[in-house]
C-alpha cells in the first residue's frame, strides 16, 4: 500500500537491488520486494478518479444529494 | 549529589534529604510542599471533594510530546476534569530503580513542575523510595489528585440518555502512536508527538456554557472504542459513530497501517469524549474549537435506545459494524 | 511527482467503489463464487464491508492464503519444543506466538520459560544471533512466497557471515499448489480468484496461468485497498460473463509477468521443494520449501533429534473448524465455536489468532449488534 507520509525506516534492499533514491518501494517484513512503477499507479488512480466522477454524474441526474 | 541514584537517597537520612533540598524542592516550589512536615494541612474546601489516584509505568520514560512526569500530572488533573472538578492538590511519589541517571530524575521532576504550573495545580505532598536494581523499571509515579466539584455539576458515565450527542475534542491516537512508533524505531520526518495535556481549561470552558453535559470522559488506555463501550454499559444506552467524524492525523494513520493498529483503540492523554443534551451540541463544539486543546473537536455520533450496550461504527461505505471492547494487551506500559 | 495522489484515500473512493460494485453485479448473469485466496484480502473485504455490498450476485469466499493458519499443529508442537531445549531461542513473527498447538502456544511455552523472541523481520533474528554467540536462534520460517525470500536472504547472509548459531525451521509453502488442491478437491464451486497481490509481486502473474489454462478459471490479482479489490471483482465479473477465462494483472503498480526475479533465483538457490502439510488441505505434494542441501547446515531440522509427534492430533476433536474455513467450506460464522467459545482472547484455532485469519477478520468487522 502507498503511504504519503515520507518516513525514514532501515530495509532492506537485497530483493530490490534496482532500488534508487527516490523511488517508492512495497515492504514486507523489513525488506523492499517490489519498486513502484509510477506510471502504472498514475494510471489507476486515473481510472479511479474517472469512475468516482461518473458515479457523482450519475448521482446528479437521478436528484441524489452527495 | 552523584550522577546515578543510589539505595541510600531513599532511606531517609543525609543523602535521601540532600535529594529532597537539590532537587525535588529546586523544581517543585510549593510553600506546603517545603514545609517538609509529615503531612500537608490546607484550607477548609466548600463543596464536594473529587479525589482520584494514578500510577504511571509508561515506557520510555521520555518520548515526543512528553515524559513521565509531564504525563503523571496531566492524566491526574484529567480525571478530576472528567468529573467536572476543578483541581486544587496532587501527591507525588516516586519509585526509583537503583542506578537510575539523576539527570533523567531531574528531566522528569523539572517536566512535573512546569506542567503542574500550567494547569494551575499545587503539588503539595510527596514521598520517595529506593528498590534495587532489577526490582523496578527505572522509575515509577504514584499520585493522588484532589478537586472540587462545583455545585449543581453531576457529570457521570451513567447519565448518557437517548437523543444525546457525543463530541470529540480533537483527533485520536496520538499518543498511544508516540510511543509506539518510539518502540518499534519508525522514524517520520516529523514525529508523532504525544497529546499530552491538561484539560481542565477546556472543561471549565464548556461548563461554563452548558453546566448540563452528562458525561465526560478522558479517552486513555483503550482509546476511544474502550470509553465508549464503558458508557454505553454503564448507562445502558446503544451508541453510533461516524467513521468519517473521528479524525485521526495522518502520520498517525499511517503509523497505525504499518503496524496492525486501530486508532480507535490507540490511547490519548489530551483528548475527551462528551456526551451532551442534542440541543447543546452546536454551542458546546464551538466552544471547544475555540479552545487550543478543541481545535479539532467534531460531533462523532449519537445515543439511542436501540441495542443498549452496543457501540456500532458506520464506515464511509455505508456499512456497519460492531466497534468492541479492545480484547487482551494490545499497548503494554503505555501510561 | 505529487504525493497528494498516493494517498491511501485515493484508493478508497466511496462513489468509485459503488460504480465498480454496480458494474460487477450487472455484469453477471447468475450468481458467481469467487475465492480470494488471500487472508490479507479477506481483512480489508471485512473491514470496508465489501462481501454484504457484492451479494447476493457475487459471493465472496475466504479461501488457505494465511500461511500461520495452515501451519500444521505438529509443526507447532515442533516450534514449542525447540523454543523448549536449553540454549535454544525461537525467533518469530508476531502472529505465530498466540497460536495454539496440541499442548498450548509458544507463549504458552515462553510463560513456562521456553525461550522465545518475536521479531519484526528476519534480519532482526540475524541480529540476535550475532549478539548471543551462546545462544542458537532459531528463525521459525512461517509465510508463502512474499515472505521466503527473506528468509532465503537471511540465510544467505548467514552463510556468508559464517554465523554458526542461526539456523531456519522452513515451514514455509507455495500457493500454487494450494490453489490447485482446492479446485481439485471439488468440495467448492470456485468461479473465480481473487489472486494474492504481494504473493504475486515475487511470483509474477505468469504463475497463475495453469488457473484459466487448466480449470478454466479466470484470476484477478489484486491490490489490498478497497478499490483495487472491486477493481478486480469487476474484472471478474466480467471475465466471466464474456466466458474468457484469462488472468487480469489488476495491481500492475507492482505486479509484473514474471515477479522480482532476483527474490525467485534465491529461493531457489536457498530451498527446494518438498511436501508440506496444510491444516484443512492435507499433505499437497511439492508445496512447501526446505532448506537446500547445499545450506544443511543452516536448517533447524538437522540440528536437533527432536521426535516429531504423530501428526493429526488436534483441536479437531475440539470441534474447531478452521479446516474447513480454510478450504472455503463453511464462513467463519457457521463454525458453531465462532464467538462463544472461541473469540479473539480466548481461540481455539489460528483462524482466530492471525491478523490474516478469517474468522479474526469477521469477528471483528463483520458483527452487528442483533
Amino acid at each position: 500500500m502507498c503511504l504519503a507520509v515520507p518516513m525514514r525506516i532501515e530495509i532492506s534492499l537485497i530483493l530490490t537491488p534496482e532500488a534508487r533514491e527516490g523511488d517508492y518501494v512495497l515492504i514486507h517484513t523489513g525488506f523492499a520486494i517490489s519498486v513502484l512503477d509510477e506510471q502504472e499507479a498514475r494510471e489507476t488512480l486515473a481510472l479511479f478518479a474517472e469512475l468516482e466522477e461518473a458515479s457523482r454524474e450519475l448521482d446528479r441526474a437521478e436528484g441524489r444529494e452527495p | 549529589m552523584g550522577d546515578t541514584v543510589l539505595l541510600a537517597h531513599g532511606s531517609g537520612g543525609l543523602l535521601a534529604r540532600e535529594l529532597l533540598d537539590d532537587l525535588f524542592l529546586r523544581y517543585l516550589g510549593d510553600d506546603e510542599l517545603h514545609a517538609l512536615e509529615d503531612a500537608a494541612v490546607l484550607s477548609p474546601i466548600d463543596g464536594r471533594l473529587a479525589l482520584t489516584t494514578d500510577s504511571y509505568v509508561v515506557q520510555p520514560l521520555f518520548f515526543p510530546g512528553g515524559d513521565i512526569g509531564k504525563l503523571a500530572v496531566c492524566g491526574t488533573v484529567n480525571d478530576l476534569a472528567m468529573r467536572g472538578a476543578v483541581p486544587l492538590y496532587l501527591t507525588a511519589g516516586f519509585i526509583l530503580e537503583e542506578g537510575l541517571p539523576m539527570a533523567d530524575l531531574e528531566r522528569v521532576v523539572a517536566s512535573m513542575a512546569a506542567t503542574a504550573r500550567e494547569a494551575d495545580v499545587r503539588i503539595v505532598a510527596g514521598d520517595t523510595k529506593v528498590v534495587g536494581r532489577g526490582a523496578a523499571d527505572r522509575l515509577f509515579i504514584n499520585t493522588a489528585g484532589v478537586g472540587i466539584v462545583p455545585p449543581g455539576i453531576h457529570i457521570s458515565a451513567r447519565n448518557a440518555r437517548p437523543g444525546d450527542q457525543i463530541l470529540v475534542s480533537g483527533a485520536v491516537g496520538d499518543h498511544g502512536l508516540a510511543i509506539m512508533t518510539q518502540r518499534h524505531g519508525l522514524r517520520f520526518e516529523s514525529p508523532i508527538q504525544s497529546d499530552c495535556a491538561p484539560l481542565s481549561g477546556l472543561v471549565q470552558a464548556m461548563l461554563a456554557v452548558c453546566p448540563g453535559v452528562h458525561v465526560l470522559r478522558d479517552a486513555t488506555r483503550g482509546g476511544l472504542a474502550a470509553v465508549l463501550n464503558e458508557i454505553a454499559g454503564q448507562s445502558r444506552v446503544g451508541i453510533t459513530v461516524h467513521e468519517e467524524a473521528i479524525v485521526v492525523h495522518e502520520a498517525v494513520s499511517a503509523a497505525c497501517e504499518l503496524l496492525g493498529l486501530d486508532p480507535l483503540y490507540a490511547a490519548n492523554e489530551g483528548k475527551l469524549v462528551a456526551i451532551v443534551p442534542p440541543d447543546a451540541a452546536s454551542t458546546l463544539l464551538e466552544v471547544m474549537r475555540a479552545h487550543p486543546l478543541g481545535a479539532e473537536a467534531t460531533i462523532i455520533g449519537e445515543v439511542q435506545a436501540a441495542h443498549p450496550g452496543a457501540v456500532v461504527l458506520r464506515t464511509a461505505f455505508g456499512t456497519q459494524r460492531l466497534l468492541d471492547m479492545p480484547a487482551g494487551e494490545l499497548l503494554p506500559r503505555i501510561c | 511527482m505529487s504525493q497528494q495522489g498516493f494517498r491511501p484515500q485515493a484508493f478508497r473512493d466511496p462513489a468509485a467503489a459503488q460504480r465498480l460494485i454496480a458494474a460487477a453485479k450487472a455484469a453477471v448473469a447468475e450468481p458467481v463464487a469467487i475465492m480470494e485466496f488471500c487472508g490479507g484480502h479477506t481483512h480489508a473485504i471485512m473491514r470496508f464491508g465489501l462481501r454484504d455490498a457484492l451479494a447476493p450476485e457475487v459471493r465472496l469466499l475466504s479461501g488457505p492464503g494465511c500461511p500461520v493458519c495452515v501451519t500444521d499443529d505438529a509443526d507447532i508442537d515442533l516450534a514449542i519444543a525447540l523454543a523448549s531445549l536449553p540454549d535454544v531461542t525461537v525467533a518469530t513473527f508476531g502472529d505465530m506466538i498466540r497460536v495454539p498447538g496440541t499442548g498450548g502456544s509458544l507463549a504458552d511455552a515462553r510463560a513456562r520459560g521456553a525461550s522465545v523472541e518475536i521479531v519484526y523481520s528476519a534480519l532482526d533474528a540475524l541480529d540476535l544471533a550475532r549478539n548471543q554467540p551462546g545462544a542458537n536462534i532459531v528463525m521459525l520460517g512461517i509465510g508463502f512466497e512474499t515472505t521466503a525470500p527473506t528468509i532465503a536472504a537471511a540465510v544467505r547472509v548467514a552463510a556468508d557471515e559464517g554465523l554458526a548459531n542461526f539456523c531456519v525451521l522452513s515451514l514455509h509453502k507455495l500457493t500454487p499448489p494450494a490453489m490447485r488442491a482446492i479446485l481439485d478437491g471439488g468440495v467448492v464451486r470456485v468461479d473465480g480468484v481473487l489472486g494474492p497481490g504481494h504473493v504475486t509481486a515475487i511470483t509474477g502473474s505468469d504463475a497463475w496461468s495453469f488457473l484459466p489454462e487448466r480449470y478454466g478459471v479466470p484470476c484477478a490479482v489484486s491490490g489490498f485497498e478497497p478499490l483495487d479489490i472491486l477493481l478486480s471483482v469487476r474484472d471478474l465479473a466480467v471475465a466471466l460473463a464474456e466466458e474468457r477465462p484469462a488472468v487480469i494483472n489488476a495491481y500492475r503498480r507492482s505486479v509484473t509477468g514474471q515477479g522480482n526475479l532476483v527474490a525467485r533465483q534465491l529461493m531457489d538457490e536457498v530451498f527446494v521443494l518438498g511436501d508440506a502439510r496444510w491444516r484443512g488441505l492435507g499433505v499437497i505434494p511439492a508445496s512447501g520449501l526446505d532448506l537446500a542441501p547445499a545450506y544443511a547446515a543452516y536448517d533447524a531440522r538437522n540440528r536437533s533429534a527432536i521426535e516429531l509427534p504423530p501428526a493429526g492430533a488436534g483441536p479437531h476433536a475440539r470441534g474447531c473448524r478452521c479446516g474447513d474455513v480454510l478450504r472455503g467450506v463453511i464462513a467463519p460464522p457457521e463454525c458453531p465455536l465462532f464467538g462463544r467459545a472461541c473469540t479473539p482472547a480466548k481461540p481455539v484455532g489460528p483462524c482466530m489468532v492471525s491478523a490474516e485469519g478469517a474468522c479474526a477478520a469477521y469477528y471483528r468487522y463483520g458483527r452487528s449488534p442483533s
